[in-house]
């Protein structure tokens, strides 16, 4: 009897050991599988959701986009604008017990600058080299001042990896090790990311999550029945199709942010023998501008979270300009500008990169650019060729869409200056060049705010590229899921969740 | 029966050559290019230049062939261009994974074809063979990826009997691994099932035909009897065949199925590569399922000879 007992209450024991250790165990669908957990080498926004607890970035931002303290407490911009100094946080271990320090900033900041495969490279291009100054305080000295640095050292640019582990780079991509509050365990190719709490980590009481599993789950609604089924506690990027489910199901709460990033419409303007003359004339550009009911699309593909955009700066940025106002659906008007072109009518063909809703968009286009006599023809390909004809300008109206950036100048100057990398059309105007360079250098809100507003404006009347809706962020939690904030960056943070029963 | 075996084992090598000649030329002529795909969103010149060097893209596309096939045959398929995990390794997890969906899927279809399948041949033009038919039908006409999905929906979401997707090694937890394959499993043994009806009853039907059988039945044997012992044994060739060619066709990868329920198995592997133009990861794959297929259809070569006597002595 006693014997039967005690095994009752040890069976009782470990059960509810069992249930303590699933309550502390989130689930997370991703949209993809990641590609590489090296920040230096990472091209994708999945990446950045799991790097973002595995590792801690110089600086993070708020819900509101300001820069805030993370491994560096505090940091100041010489006068000439060319030297970034940051105080660097005590005490802070990496999760192999290396000690955080400014000699770790500089071995992780050469390594991405120059590093063969760095896709940071172009970021921190503006650095010319970093200088310990003492074993918490480190200087960034800079080839041209670069307001946009610090936002570029909130993301995988700043994360630190630990010195000892940098030499090799297999290592970092298989096994990364940080000093975020999750430490790395496991990862299975296409199923699943697996991450447990670092015991030693400098703001560990916050984290009461024990252990996070990351599963890319691509399709949409497979990932919502995952939440619904209760075999994952949370999904990103849910399909607009599926917001009504989520909204209608008593066990789920459905949370949407507008995040940094747009997607668009790019005219090929000059880029190769495939641009069309008619769209080298601003009036047909506007026309197109005009045909377009954001409204309805915001209604009809995107339940409600494709926001309506009207210039590259999502309404979160400090930056963005209130005065430019969404353009209002207007027919006659559009085929009034195509006619003073000399156009009844313009054949155009939109390459995009095809899934579901890109599917959508591009019928709906069609049907809202024939009112006006603008013939869609649509090309549908996948993703890798239609980022091949965008580089190639074999295309003559492209669909794509950006993840954006927290500091305007990523979201504008790579886009719309003449040289700029992802200039897709080849559009050129020296005064926006000029405009966008000079906001580059200058270093407060306040002398930049007035330089990108005067380019949103040139842009806004020359269009070379449409903006059609700010990318949003949805996701959906399980009621068990409790304390997350949603930033406009999409990144899951952990810090302050926890799982309820 | 040795003899066979090496004939085969011989006509498999100038099909594999070929096989790896034609996968490398058709996905050249994919449009696309890898080294944009992998560059991300920022398209650094810098980056693209350098990726594009170190892995030889900027050759000549024979001159690609040359190297990948040196690699090949010291058993070094090269690496993912995308995670830079090696491909050797990629596949050794991966076949497991759609191994075991296929072992479970073809257990499913064939619990469920052939005894169906010998069922309503016996009782041809009865309810019974109408019954089968119309079931087996809809197995052959149901999208896979549409049945997946109710099933998760039903199954998962409203029952809560089974999880809805994902994958757990048999070696972590056999019962959960089993539990959690078993909806895929049926999808593709539905599916499969149905098609191997379909050949059982008619290989049963016109071995039923023969004089033979009518010589078993006159002797006063009886009917089951003759049905499992005297006609399915001969029946079974056929068949045989067509279970090799299904089973090769899911080891190539149950491609919806496994995206439907979240499986990464080698459908989902060569998917992803194909779409991030991964080259190397799409060459050792289809290589791959190039020579499982060989091995399998070899496997039904010696079933043959052991199911008929006749073969074993020509």
């Amino acid at each position: 009897m006693r014997n039967i007992l005690v095994a009752g209450v040890l069976a009782a024991g470990a059960m509810s050991a069992g249930s303590a250790m699933a309550q502390s165990t989130i689930r997370i669908g991703l949209q993809d599988d990641i590609g590489t957990l090296d920040p230096a080498r990472s091209s994708q926004v999945v990446d950045r959701m799991v790097l973002n607890s595995l590792c801690n970035s110089l600086v993070d931002i708020s819900p509101d986009l300001k820069i805030v303290p993370m491994l560096a407490t505090s940091w100041s911009t010489s006068a000439d604008g060319k030297t970034l100094t940051m105080k660097l946080r005590h005490g802070v271990k990496f999760q192999n017990d290396e000690p955080f320090n400014a000699a770790a900033v500089k071995a992780n900041i050469d390594r991405s600058r120059t590093l063969p495969a760095s896709n940071r490279k172009s970021e921190l291009a503006s650095v010319d080299h970093v200088d310990v100054v003492d074993e918490y305080t480190v200087n960034f000295v800079l080839k041209t001042p670069d307001s946009a640095l610090l936002a570029t050292l909130t993301d995988r640019a700043g994360m630190m990896l630990a010195p000892r582990t940098l030499a090799d780079d297999a290592g970092v991509a298989t096994h990364p090790v940080c000093s975020g509050p999750y430490k790395f365990v496991q990862r299975v190719q296409n199923d699943r990311v697996v991450l447990e709490k670092f015991a030693g980590y400098w703001d560990a009481d916050k984290y009461s999550i024990q252990k996070v599993i990351y599963q890319p789950v691509p399709d949409a609604t497979v990932r919502l029945a995952n939440v619904r089924a209760g075999s994952l506690d949370m999904l990103e990027r849910l399909a607009p199709s599926d917001v009504n489910t989520a909204k209608n199901d008593r066990n789920l709460n459905f949370v949407s942010i507008p995040g940094l990033g747009f997607y668009d419409l790019t005219f090929n303007i000059s880029n190769g023998a495939r641009a069309p003359k008619a769209l080298k004339d601003k009036r047909v550009r506007e026309a197109f501008e005009l045909s377009i009911d954001r409204d309805a699309i915001n209604q009809v593909i995107g339940a409600g979270i494709f926001a309506p955009a009207n210039q590259p700066l999502t309404a979160s940025s400090p930056y963005y300009d209130k005065s430019i106002k969404t353009t209002k659906r207007d027919i006659p008007k559009a085929k009034a500008l195509l006619k003073a072109a000399g156009y009844d009518k313009v054949d155009v063909e939109l390459t995009f990169g095809n899934n579901t809703v890109s599917n959508q968009m591009a019928q709906m286009l069609q049907a809202m650019l024939s009112e006006a006599g603008i013939n869609l023809k649509l090309r549908p390909t996948d993703y890798a060729a239609a980022l091949n004809a965008a580089h190639k300008g074999d295309f003559e109206l492209l669909y794509l869409g950006w993840s954006g950036r927290i500091d305007p100048d990523g979201n504008l100057h790579q886009f719309v200056s003449c040289k700029g990398n992802l200039n897709y059309g080849l559009y050129c105007n020296p005064e926006v060049d000029r405009l966008l360079d000079d906001a580059r250098v200058k270093s407060t809100v306040e002398q930049r705010k007035p330089l990108y507003d005067a380019a949103s404006k040139i842009l806004a009347d020359e269009d070379p590229i449409v903006y059609l809706y700010v990318q949003p962020w949805p996701y959906v939690l399980s009621k068990k899921v409790q304390g997350f904030t949603p930033y406009p960056d999409g990144l899951i943070r952990l810090r302050g969740m926890s799982i309820k029963g | 029966m040795l003899r066979i075996i090496a004939n085969r084992v011989l006509v498999a090598i100038p099909t594999l050559i070929l096989v790896s000649m034609m996968i490398f030329g058709l996905q050249k002529m994919l449009p696309g290019d890898p080294v944009l795909a992998m560059a991300g969103e920022d398209q650094n010149p810098q980056v693209i230049a350098m990726l594009r060097a170190k892995y030889h893209l900027d050759e000549p596309v024979p001159a690609q062939y040359v190297l990948w096939m040196k690699d090949m045959l010291r058993g070094d398929l090269g690496a993912s261009i995308r995670t830079d995990v090696p491909v050797t390794t990629l596949i050794a997890q991966k076949l497991p994974v759609t191994l075991q969906l296929a072992v479970m899927g073809m257990i499913l279809a064939i619990g469920i074809g052939l005894p169906l399948g010998v069922l309503s041949a016996a009782n041809k033009g009865r309810a019974l063979d109408y019954g089968a038919n119309v079931l087996a039908l809809s197995g052959m006409s149901i999208p896979n990826f549409w049945l997946g999905i109710i099933l998760i929906f039903v199954v998962s979401v409203r029952w809560h009997l089974l999880p809805s997707s994902g994958y757990v090694s048999p070696s972590e937890d056999f019962w959960m691994s089993i539990k959690t394959m078993l909806m895929p499993a049926f999808v593709l043994g539905a599916a499969l099932g149905a098609q191997l009806m379909r050949h059982t009853r008619s290989a049963m039907l016109s071995v039923l035909r023969t004089d033979y059988i009518r010589t078993a039945r006159a002797k006063g044997l009886l009917r089951g009897t003759v049905v499992i012992k005297h006609a399915f044994r001969n029946a079974l060739i056929p068949i045989v065949t067509v279970l090799a060619l299904l089973f090769g066709e899911l080891l190539a990868g149950a491609v919806l199925t496994e995206q439907v329920f979240t499986i990464p198995g080698f459908g989902k592997l060569i998917v992803d590569a194909v779409f991030n133009r991964d080259y190397a990861v799409v060459q050792g794959v289809v290589l791959v399922t190039a020579v499982s297929f060989i091995v399998v259809n070899l496997f039904a070569d010696v079933l043959y000879i052991l199911l008929n006597p006749r073969l074993r002595r020509s």
